[in-house]
């Protein structure tokens, strides 16, 4: 038996009770239990509202000493010049996502159960076994070629972003779409890993060959590099999230891989590629209402419609042309139920009914 | 995932970066520092399809713990004194959380390095997290705790209030200037890998010795995520190092970050965990021992002498002064000092102190008393109002201090004060590193050479000359720091809720705010070498 005689005395703080409890006693602002230095959107303030409003200090608001360090060549903190967009109230806008602490987190990794899950499954099915041989080499190609843009956008065009825009509400809602990008890019990679060891006739490598050489795919690597060189962050989002994404990425996404690959015995790719598109449906919610509400500023409205204008004559092209140059991909599988005209309709159709919630002008390029 | 598993899986993800040939990713916020001959350094690996369910993991546990403290009803034993330090705290923490993620595009424009990207980019994910998990134990302090005022308004307070200034160096200091010294020396190499550990370790451990657990279970997680970050900015950092051009710069930038962090996180942390525990064990560290611990035998011991191997000059120097200013300058008992003074510009109560409290300084600083004893019994006498006015603008020996124009934290170590006029203004430093850092270090041009992308100290440094010549009540009015009464001030000097023995505005009424920078502008030479000779001499006069 233990000898307790010769144990050191332990020294550790002595509880008290001090009845700190809300409620305990009434004095002035006893009962002030909201945070009252904002407005929320509703009568109510929203946890997304509370963790987010005013986390990043504007001396249009509370900041009283104004930004205390500056760059070399310009003020510090978040300039409002560093896009020419303009709004009367950058505060407005709050991300319809809501997305804070819990929900990323939560969503995510419902979203990496549900892939993992899903690879498993396949796995124990022996599912890619099954795969035409002209679908493998779909997949290896131009899946493959995708998660590059997926992972450039993720870190050079989301992550820049964040560091920009005037709120935290915008940033926030941007670092969250830059997560969605990286996890899906990898999610994709992953895939391709799991495809490399199936005992099947995938090569893994063969990507990035095709990424860096393919004919049909350097105008879309064009558009992305030329995507991560603009300085402006809200044409940066404004040229990926309402234009790149709904010509190239949804075209490639929604109305090729999505409408595919269950006639070429392959329902392992839309799993995946799914979760990229609901993100995208997110992201794009958040977008859509920032770029509303800058398109209905009463005061800066007009310009805003007409910046916009220009840069959709910038990138509406230049992604056209992207997705046009990847025609032959629809011709790749052994099952084509769907014609690349049909497709590109179709994105063209969600590209416009987009551009009508943004009340823009509808570019001509559209037409021909 | 196994350790094979993850190898290979993160050599697959390293496959998705690529060489661009058509444009290059616009680079927005400039370095001075090259990476040209810089070997590739590789990061702590990580990968999404293990991050999220860990985070996930990791936050169940926080927001279970803090249903608990609920239920549990932990704010019967949360110790007042403790927690009104809190609505300083963290009204402060959110924002250097988020402008870190701020940050990590600027140290992925810096450096060339794919590898070091992702690792950078899941950072600030990680950074998202903290801001917003931290706002939400504010806000569940504010529904839970007896007195809600100060933390209602938090991050409007943090946007006007003297202390907030200091803290927000500490995320200005991130996001401004150029990215390898703001993203890399400042947030990470120093910041991270040094002041985390006194800010989210042992400032928890004080809270949980004063009844508070939750700070702990949210702190300790934010905490388990800093590893990651600590690895990333050594990465960085020893690329840096393989190019001779950048060591001038390095050593530069080590000394404004080390000093800097310094003066703002050992100020603040110090305070609270000092004067902001009941917890009076003999055998409980102080913040000196903390210090020496976490900071002088864990970073400076441990981390940075290492460095020397790859030939850097180490601030040796300001690290024992840093040393010799808590342990033989009082530096933290200065701080607390100066923070009391200012209560009715606080927006947290401040307590009294006690015998017990006395006779544990005095025991763990030896001289204590006969410095600041007599000072904190003259704020325990004048703590209630009708007889006296708030103990600024009484004779108890203490002069309003100056304020450092860099660091912001006031020139508290009086004979050490530096005043120099520097950009056609006489501006005070609380020492020779802070001026330095002003007049050479945050500059276009370093020791002969351009460095067009370093920083600029901007904005209206000094607090008080915003509230030049204005009556006191008009002061706390205009920042908002009164109770939904409409008179009753926020701030207190002592604890006791009852309105009668509670500061309003008429008490505070007919006290006029002079700005001591204002001020030494308008002496004449003569008078401010007088004043600052007095000023360095004894700024504490003996009662």
């Amino acid at each position: 038996m233990a000898d307790i005689t010769d144990q050191k005395t332990r020294s550790f703080p002595k509880i008290e009770f001090t009845d700190s409890e809300a409620g305990a006693l009434d004095f002035p602002s006893s009962k002030s239990r909201t945070y009252n230095y904002y407005k929320p959107a509703k009568l109510r303030a929203t946890m997304y509202e509370d963790v987010t409003v005013d986390v990043q200090p504007d001396p249009d608001r509370h900041l009283t000493q104004g930004w205390i360090y500056g760059f070399g060549d310009g003020p510090g903190g978040y300039p409002k010049e560093w896009t020419k967009a303009q709004s009367s109230n950058w505060h407005t806008f709050l991300d319809p996502n809501e997305e804070w602490e819990q929900t990323i987190y939560r969503n995510n990794s419902a979203v990496v159960r549900q892939v993992s899950l899903c690879l498993e499954n396949a796995k124990r099915a022996g599912a890619y076994k099954n795969w035409n041989h002209a679908w493998v080499v779909f997949i290896q190609r131009n899946l493959g070629a995708w998660m590059h843009a997926e992972n450039g956008i993720a870190l050079h065009v989301f992550t820049s972003i964040q560091r920009s825009a005037p709120t935290n509400m915008i940033n926030n809602a941007v670092a969250v779409a830059a997560a969605h990008k990286m996890r899906f890019a990898q999610d994709l990679a992953l895939f391709n890993l799991d495809l490399s060891e199936a005992d099947i006739d995938f090569d893994g490598p063969a990507h990035r060959d095709v990424w860096q050489n393919a004919p049909e795919w350097q105008p879309t690597r064009q558009t992305v590099e030329e995507l991560t060189a603009v300085g402006d962050w809200g044409e940066l989002l404004f040229a990926t999230n309402i234009v790149f994404e709904q010509l190239v990425g949804q075209l490639f996404r929604s109305e090729l891989v999505m409408q595919i690959a269950a006639r070429n015995g392959d329902y392992i790719t839309p799993t995946i590629v799914g979760t990229g598109e609901n993100d995208y449906a997110r992201d794009l919610a958040a977008s859509r209402s920032l770029f509303q509400l800058l398109v209905r500023d009463e005061e800066h409205g007009a310009a805003n419609k007409e910046l916009f204008g220009q840069w959709l004559s910038v990138w509406v092209p230049k992604c056209l042309a992207a997705a046009k140059a990847l025609q032959p991909i629809w011709s790749q599988p052994a099952e084509k139920p769907i014609t690349f005209a049909t497709s590109l309709d179709a994105a063209k159709d969600k590209f416009r009914s987009l551009l009508e919630d943004l009340e823009l002008d509808i570019p001509k390029e559209l037409d021909q | 995932m196994s350790r094979q598993s993850l190898t290979k899986a993160h050599a697959k993800i390293s496959e998705l970066t690529w060489e661009p040939t058509f444009a290059t990713p616009a680079t927005r916020f400039g370095t001075d520092y090259t990476f040209e001959k810089a070997p590739k350094k590789d990061p702590l690996k990580q990968i999404m399809r293990s991050y999220f369910p860990m985070e996930e993991e990791k936050d169940n546990r926080v927001f279970g713990a803090m249903d608990g403290a609920v239920r549990g009803n932990m704010f019967r034993q949360v110790q007042q004194r403790w927690l009104e330090w809190q609505k300083l705290f963290l009204s402060i923490i959110p924002f250097p959380e988020i402008s870190a993620a701020r940050a990590m595009p600027m140290a992925i424009d810096a450096v060339p390095n794919p590898e070091i990207h992702n690792g950078l980019a899941v950072q600030m994910i990680d950074e998202v997290r903290h801001s917003t998990i931290q706002m939400n134990l504010k806000k569940l302090y504010m529904n839970q705790y007896i007195d809600p005022a100060g933390f209602d308004m938090t991050e409007k307070a943090f946007a006007n209030n003297y202390a907030g200034t200091i803290g927000r160096q500490f995320g200005e200091g991130f996001i401004t200037g150029d990215a390898i010294t703001a993203a890399n020396v400042y947030l990470t190499v120093v910041a991270e890998t040094a002041f985390t550990n006194t800010l989210f370790v042992a400032m928890p451990d004080e809270a949980a010795a004063n009844g508070d657990y939750l700070l702990p279970t949210v702190f300790h997680s934010v905490q388990s995520d800093e590893s990651r970050h600590i690895s990333n900015g050594y990465s960085i950092l020893l690329m840096a190092l393989a190019d001779e051009r950048n060591r001038p710069l390095l050593e530069r930038d080590l000394r404004y970050a080390w000093w800097n962090n310094h003066c703002v996180v050992d100020a603040a942390i110090g305070t609270f965990i000092e004067y902001g525990t009941k917890d009076r064990r003999k055998d409980r560290e102080s913040y000196a021992e903390m210090w020496r611990r976490w900071i002088y035998d864990d970073y400076y011991r441990s981390y940075l002498l290492p460095l020397e191997k790859y030939g850097l000059t180490i601030p040796h120097d300001l690290v024992e002064e840093a040393w010799n200013r808590i342990t033989n300058k009082g530096y933290v008992h200065e701080v607390a000092r100066f923070f009391a003074t200012g209560w009715p510009v606080n927006y947290w109560r401040i307590d009294t102190m006690t015998d017990t409290d006395f006779e544990w300084f005095e025991e763990k600083y030896p001289g204590w008393y006969s410095k600041y004893g007599k000072w904190w019994e003259n704020y325990n006498r004048l703590a209630y109002p009708g007889r006296n006015k708030p103990i600024a603008f009484e004779d108890v020996g203490y002069q309003y201090p100056h304020r450092c124009w860099t660091c912001m934290v006031p020139a508290l170590i009086r004979e050490d004060m530096v005043v120099e006029k520097v950009d056609d203004q006489w501006r005070t430093y609380c020492s020779e590193t802070c001026y330095w850092t002003d007049a050479k270090a945050f500059r276009s041009e370093y020791e002969g050479r351009e460095t067009p992308n370093m920083g600029r100290l901007t904005g209206f440094r000094e607090w008080e000359t915003l509230h030049h010549d204005k009556d006191l009540a008009d002061i706390v009015k205009d920042l908002g720091y009164v109770r939904d009464d409409g008179k009753t001030l926020i701030g207190q000097p002592h604890l006791d809720l009852d309105p009668k023995k509670m500061w309003t505005l008429d008490d505070v009424r007919g006290n006029r705010f002079m700005s001591p920078n204002v001020l030494l502008n308008q002496m004449s030479d003569a008078e401010r070498e007088a004043h600052v000779a007095e000023y360095r001499a004894n700024g504490t006069k003996v009662a």
